[in-house]
């Protein structure tokens, strides 16, 4: 194994696809010459040329459409949204375009694009710059959703995304962009398929799914949990929105019998409450304690780094939250 | 650059009936309550799309707006599939999942009607992009009409293609009304093509019922287009017989406007010219009419016969199945 941070998986990975594919050219503002604002797209200029790496007028709406039109056309382009917020900037692209262009067209296109993006919060970036509206996707037929949060993740998924035949939306976290993590050694040709969730941690307990950025915090929780209350978390990372993998956090609970959810999404209609219905509907009555979603407030991410403390979950809040739920004294 | 001659001309008359006869009887069908849904048609503005797909190989790419029969006939889409695909049935393009809006033959290079006003620029664009990486030599039109300059979009377009020196060409059917507003509700200038020099393009206005105007013109974009210099953008000024939707009561249009329009049937006129310049026969101008609206009758009657899509293909084409995913 190797040791890469987060940004370098994904500057290995369009790398990697790009030198396997010549379709396969990337498109976004600053992703040329100046290798991007988190240094993500550093030296794939140099090395594919300006044909491939491809600078865009600050234009979400134009630049997107015109990677679905690349796309129906025999390219496999991958495009930055630097922020997430951004994406409210090209959803027709996505919503009316790309998710639905092959299912309207009868089959006679298909739309392999990969477009992905920075979001969650933390870094103190405000209202217009923190935001993770990954369920808004996960609500649309055609389109694939993808959350990793590793650097082996972003590496296995992001391949995979490009690979894609579909429009796959990968939600990067600007959070993690910096974290370390051991990924497989160069030269080997890493996947991960879309659609599956992942067991990051055994227990008996509760079940506890993290969506991104949450998935270190519930790690962390669970541990405390352990060390100090003897309660086993099993900690899910869910790692694609869509599709969702419900038979792991089914199976998972079917053992547990209880349920906790964590993003960085607000609650109304996210993902923890698609992940409860589901429990409802396929696993009813094995809950021995309500389901708990633990999210942001819903308001927006504050700019005062007090403030997005207070808002944002973190590993003690979530420990808290469970040991209520199992009746155990709080820390 | 295609060459104009006598052939390219009966062609572009050919097309231009078959056009006219595939809206008319799209427009009865409706009117009978046969189809479902909502169509636009572009009856009076035959000369644009047979005009412009004339310079075009089936190797080239249009996108496509809301009023998008003319553009797939133009491209040599084939009516039988695209009636079928107005009546909602299996045989359609679609197979009835997409219908008038979204009619499409991407074997022949249209890439597709749009049901959201604007976005045919930027996927022309697109299609341009993979001709220009590819390296393929083949250009790309995207059609669209006055209403969409106001869009974002089609600044937005017009700004990457030229940055990118883009095979693409921009056609604007200027058809007098967007939606249910005239051109000035819409458009502060005279022409949308003033617009060009703001995208350091050629940009020229010409009379959009004038099917050879429309021709040289296109012609010339496209050879550009081809040479590697880059995007251009042609406004031909037309005028839409019909309303916005069939069933459009229309009254924002002046008292006996349609009526004048019509004596200056872009159909008509072509004739006039095949007669005079070419000394084309009236004979072979009857039998063409002729030929087109059999065709077309063969293809209402094929749709109408055609079987409804069944309920247990609601998935389909949703997702690409992949392999091991």
């Amino acid at each position: 194994m190797a040791k890469l941070k987060y940004y370098q998986a994904f500057n290995r990975a369009l790398r990697e696809e790009m030198a396997r594919d010549e379709d396969v050219i990337v498109m976004g503002e600053d992703v040329g010459e100046s290798g991007g604002i988190f240094a993500q797209t550093r030296g794939l200029y140099g090395q594919f040329g300006a044909m491939r790496v491809r600078d865009t007028p600050i234009a979400e709406n134009g630049f997107v459409s015109a990677a679905v039109g690349a796309a129906m056309t025999g390219l496999r382009p991958v495009v930055e949204i630097g922020f997430e917020d951004f994406l409210t900037c090209c959803m027709d692209p996505l919503v009316n375009q790309a998710a639905k262009l092959r299912y309207m067209l009868g089959g006679q296109v298909s739309v392999p694009l990969t477009v992905y993006t920075f979001g969650s919060g933390g870094v103190n970036a405000g209202p217009q710059h923190s935001q993770s509206l990954g369920a808004w996707f996960a609500q649309v037929p055609g389109l694939k959703v993808v959350t990793p949060s590793t650097p082996r993740d972003v590496l296995g998924l992001f391949k995979s995304a490009i690979r894609d035949d579909n429009p796959v939306l990968c939600l990067f976290a600007k959070r993690l962009i910096g974290s370390s993590g051991e990924v497989p050694e160069d030269g080997e040709d890493f996947t991960l398929p879309i659609g599956r969730s992942e067991v990051r941690r055994s227990g008996s307990d509760i079940t506890l799914v993290g969506v991104s950025t949450m998935v270190r915090a519930a790690l962390s929780a669970a541990d405390s949990l352990s060390e100090e209350n003897g309660i086993e978390a099993e900690v899910i990372d869910v790692m694609s929105l869509s599709p969702l993998d419900s038979d792991t956090i089914i199976s998972s609970v079917k053992r547990t019998g209880r349920l906790c959810i964590v993003h960085e999404a607000h609650a109304p209609c996210g993902i923890g409450a698609e992940i409860i219905a589901r429990v409802s509907e396929q696993a009813h009555g094995v809950l021995k304690s309500p389901p708990l979603r633990i999210t942001p407030p819903f308001a927006p991410s504050p700019f005062a780094p007090v403030l997005e403390k207070a808002y944002l979950p973190n590993a003690a809040r979530i420990a808290d939250e469970i040991r209520a739920l199992m009746d155990c004294p709080l820390t | 650059m295609a060459e104009l001659n006598e052939q390219t001309v009966l062609e572009m008359h050919r097309t231009m009936c078959r056009i006219r006869y595939f809206e008319e009887a799209a427009s009865a069908k409706y009117k009978a309550g046969e189809l479902p849904g909502f169509i636009h048609l572009s009856i009076g503005q035959e000369a644009c799309a047979a005009g412009v797909c004339a310079t075009l190989a089936a190797t080239d790419y249009i996108t496509s707006t809301h009023r998008g029969h003319g553009h797939c006939l133009a491209k040599g889409g084939d009516a039988k599939r695209m009636m079928a695909e107005l009546f909602a049935k299996q045989a359609g393009y679609s197979q009835g999942r997409g219908g008038s809006m979204h009619i499409a033959d991407v074997s022949v290079g249209m890439l597709g009607a749009n049901g959201i006003v604007g976005q045919s620029m930027p996927l022309g664009v697109g299609a341009a992009l993979t001709a220009q990486v590819k390296g393929s030599g083949a250009v790309a039109v995207a059609f669209f009409g006055e209403g969409a300059s106001g869009a974002g979009v089609a600044h937005e377009a017009m700004n990457m293609a030229s940055l990118w020196r883009l095979p693409l060409v921009f056609f604007c059917e200027s058809n007098r009304y967007a939606e249910l507003s005239p051109y000035e509700t819409h458009v502060p200038v005279a022409n949308v093509a003033d617009r060009a020099p703001a995208y350091d393009m050629p940009g020229v206005t010409i009379d959009g019922g004038d099917a050879l105007a429309v021709y040289e013109t296109v012609t010339e974009a496209v050879a550009r287009a081809r040479a590697g210099l880059g995007p251009s953008l042609i406004e031909g000024k037309t005028y839409r017989w019909h309303g916005h939707y069939e069933g459009d009561p229309e009254v924002y249009k002046p008292d006996g406007e349609t009526e004048a329009e019509k004596k200056g049937d872009p159909i008509l006129r072509l004739e006039a010219l095949l007669k005079d310049r070419f000394g084309v026969a009236e004979a072979v101008l009857t039998t063409a009419h002729a030929d087109e609206q059999a065709a077309i009758a063969n293809a209402v009657t094929f749709a109408e016969l055609a079987p409804d899509p069944t309920p247990d293909g609601l998935m389909t084409n949703v997702y690409v199945e992949m392999d091991g995913a």
